[in-house]
């Protein structure tokens, strides 16, 4: 059977879809504020962050704690995500990962510096970049999938597990360089899927 | 001056994925304000993130979450987040010999001029940064002056220089303001100064306990022994 050309352009708009949803929530917290909004974006990613926590070793109250951590810091830095130029759940993602990081670093007032806290002068995003953003989340989810199952858990204990290269390699029984080759060939297939694009 | 040498792209996956320890993400970090090209690979990692939390299973909330979550807004809506605006992309990093480097600010209280090193040989001066209590590698700023060896900081472990004026020369090359050296337990270097000025540079390396006599190491160069 021969695949219609209406048939794949509905499925990534699919994908599109979500992406530019999220992204018209982010909006309409960033300029109004807007409760009921927020409250769509968490029903889709609070319980995502919080099984993140979870399987990076949080037990569940202090994942739910993270989590609450995480979704206040969207609300009070929603204005930046309009320069990130990336996807929703990118920017949440390093947002969960900073308030862990925080929270285990704590010491005084000190917090984790993350490059996107500073704006950057010639990096603010054209409207060209927002399209962008939505078919850079496809390449990349599109890539990820398609990677080789032994890239892809390495890639997963990184990210989601949160194990440093050197427990990933001692869990897994491996060279460390074995664990560093294959994310960078990993990186490399999801680098060469933005290439038109980043 | 252009950026020549970057942190290893499995330093900025680490970076992204939040496993650097302390000492090396806050130099990644440093790093990252110099220069573009490792901010868009940052980026690209950043987003494998996001793909990766947007397949992951849900977990339910605990009851009544989103509401203590509105509760908390209400109070801590006022204040929002001051932000800070890093140049364009200067072909000049930002971090000359008078400036510190952004993320180290909440870990230095002086400027550059002001620091209080502390000598430890005939040309090498170091400034032991602290870090936060779990954290297991160190951080330090080195000035070395010019003509010196760059004392073997690392031996035994994983180790990570940043240059932030002055410049050095090794086998590997150059290294100039902003870029980094990433090197692994096995590389052997004996960087040398030769710029006109003294080289700064900040270095991470795994925590002490994992290596043996840092001090005799860091002496090794400079007494010959």
């Amino acid at each position: 059977m021969v695949a219609l050309p209406g048939t794949v352009v509905s499925e990534a708009r699919l994908v599109d879809s979500d992406t530019e949803i999220h992204g018209a929530l982010m909006e309409r917290i960033a300029v109004g504020r807007d409760k009921k909004a927020f409250e769509s974006l968490f029903a889709h990613f609070a319980p995502k962050i919080k099984a993140l926590m979870l399987k990076q070793d949080s037990d569940p109250e202090l994942a739910e704690d993270l989590m609450q951590d995480t979704m206040l810091t969207v609300w009070n830095k929603a204005h930046q995500f309009a320069s990130w130029r990336g996807s929703v759940s990118a920017w949440i993602f390093t947002i969960a990962r900073n308030r862990r990081i925080d929270r285990f670093r704590r010491q005084g007032t000190r917090h984790y510096i993350d490059i996107a806290d500073y704006e950057i002068a010639d990096e603010t995003p054209d409207s060209e970049d927002c399209i962008m953003a939505g078919e850079r989340d496809r390449l990349v989810a599109e890539a990820t999938s398609h990677l080789p199952e032994e890239q892809k858990q390495i890639i997963a204990m990184s990210f989601v597990e949160n194990l440093a290269q050197t427990e990933i390699a001692d869990r897994l029984g491996i060279p460390l360089g074995t664990v560093k080759s294959r994310m960078r060939l990993a990186y490399k297939k999801i680098k060469t899927n933005l290439e038109d694009v980043l | 001056m252009t950026i020549k040498h970057h942190p290893d792209d499995t330093s900025i996956i680490a970076y992204a994925a939040g496993t650097l320890d302390e000492a090396f993400a806050v130099l990644v970090s440093c790093h990252l304000e110099t220069c573009p090209q490792c901010r868009e690979k940052l980026k690209a990692a950043e987003l494998m993130g996001g793909s990766l939390l947007e397949h992951t299973d849900d977990a339910p909330v605990a009851d009544g979450s989103f509401g203590r979550l509105l509760e908390k807004i209400s109070v801590a809506d006022v204040k929002a987040e001051p932000r800070i605006t890093l140049p364009a992309r200067t072909k000049k990093p930002i971090s000359g010999k008078q400036e510190m480097p952004l993320a180290l600010h909440h870990y230095v209280d002086s400027t550059m001029a002001d620091i209080k090193w502390k000598r430890v040989g005939p040309g090498v001066w170091q400034k032991p940064i602290e870090l936060s209590r779990h954290a297991s590698s160190s951080l330090r700023l080195l000035r070395i002056a010019p003509g010196k060896s760059v004392p073997e900081h690392g031996h035994g472990g994983q180790e990570m220089t940043l240059i932030l004026s002055g410049a050095y020369q090794d086998e590997i090359g150059h290294f100039g303001p902003g870029d980094v050296a990433d090197l692994d337990d096995h590389v052997e270097h004996q960087p040398r100064v030769v710029s006109e000025e003294d080289c700064i540079c900040l270095a991470a390396t795994e925590a002490p306990t994992k290596f043996k006599g840092l001090a005799s190491r860091l002496l090794q160069p400079l007494i010959g022994i």
